[in-house]
């Protein structure tokens, strides 16, 4: 459990360096390039957490779906990659106020809920020995209906993303 | 320090959740706020895998595949706002879209 402990801090430590890079960065591509290392350290904890379907979809979705998608969306608009630009607005004490906020009331929440509470040892929930199978196991019976769901929202966050994005109207 | 806590993930998550929260409030380019978005749904994500574990229930798994099919769809249609928005204005920063402003 040691070992865990020392992955689960480095782990932790490096994602939220890479998340303040995201959002303090002055330039756009280096904050997308420190999301991705966000994104590759969420799918770490999630091993760390024995969610390894979980953590697979994670890297492919994200990393490699959305943060394409991220990439082209700076491209097409012309941000000046590799120049600094001034992404920061004049509000900004406003965030760090609620953000400081929000962690001071959420961090006491927690610590005052969980305190030094343990998660269980085995805690890998699976079916026949694998995690992937109790999730599909899952979703195809208990949670069928939101899947379907999920799919039509799919199909219509498609063709809504064409029909605005078309240049002939 | 021998048992990986509860509070371990819960708090990464929220630290994760609020540096999400002050780039939606302090970014000024569209495509930066998106990011922040991304930020926040990935700090919800692990909140929800690390109550699975602790549960024993693979709803915290699921629902968290179906957090990451929804951030899918809202990327797709956050990039083409922000496309055509570019389009329009020559200009991503979100300033500059005030016509609502009374």
């Amino acid at each position: 459990m040691v070992a865990q402990n020392i992955f689960f801090y480095a782990i932790a430590a490096v994602m939220v360096g890479a998340a303040l890079v995201v959002v303090t960065s002055r330039n756009v591509v280096r904050s997308a390039l420190a999301l991705i290392v966000v994104f590759g350290g969420v799918a770490a904890q999630f091993i760390i957490l024995a969610a390894e379907f979980v953590a697979v979809t994670q890297v492919l979705i994200y990393i490699g779906a959305i943060m394409v998608l991220m990439l082209f969306g700076i491209m097409l608009t012309r941000a000046r990659i590799g120049r600094d630009v001034d992404a920061t607005n004049d509000h900004w004490w406003a965030g760090v106020l609620t953000a400081l906020l929000l962690a001071g009331v959420m961090g006491y929440a927690l610590v005052d809920a969980w305190g030094d509470d343990p998660l269980p040892a085995d805690r890998q929930i699976t079916l026949d020995g694998s995690n992937t199978s109790a999730v599909s196991d899952s979703i195809f019976a208990q949670y069928l209906i939101p899947f379907e769901v999920v799919s039509v929202l799919l199909l219509a966050a498609l063709v809504g993303a064409i029909v605005i994005a078309r240049k002939d109207r | 320090m021998d048992d990986l806590l509860i509070n371990q993930f819960l708090l990464l998550g929220a630290i994760l959740f609020c540096i999400g929260v002050y780039g939606v409030i302090a970014r000024k380019n569209t495509v930066l706020v998106l990011m922040s978005i991304e930020l926040i749904l990935n700090a919800v994500n692990i909140n929800l895998l690390t109550f699975g574990a602790l549960t024993g229930d693979v709803a915290g798994s699921v629902f968290a595949l179906f957090i990451i099919a929804v951030a899918a769809a809202e990327v797709g249609v956050g990039l083409a706002m922000v496309l055509i928005i570019y389009r329009n204005r020559a200009s991503v920063d979100l300033d500059d879209v005030d016509s609502m402003r009374g």
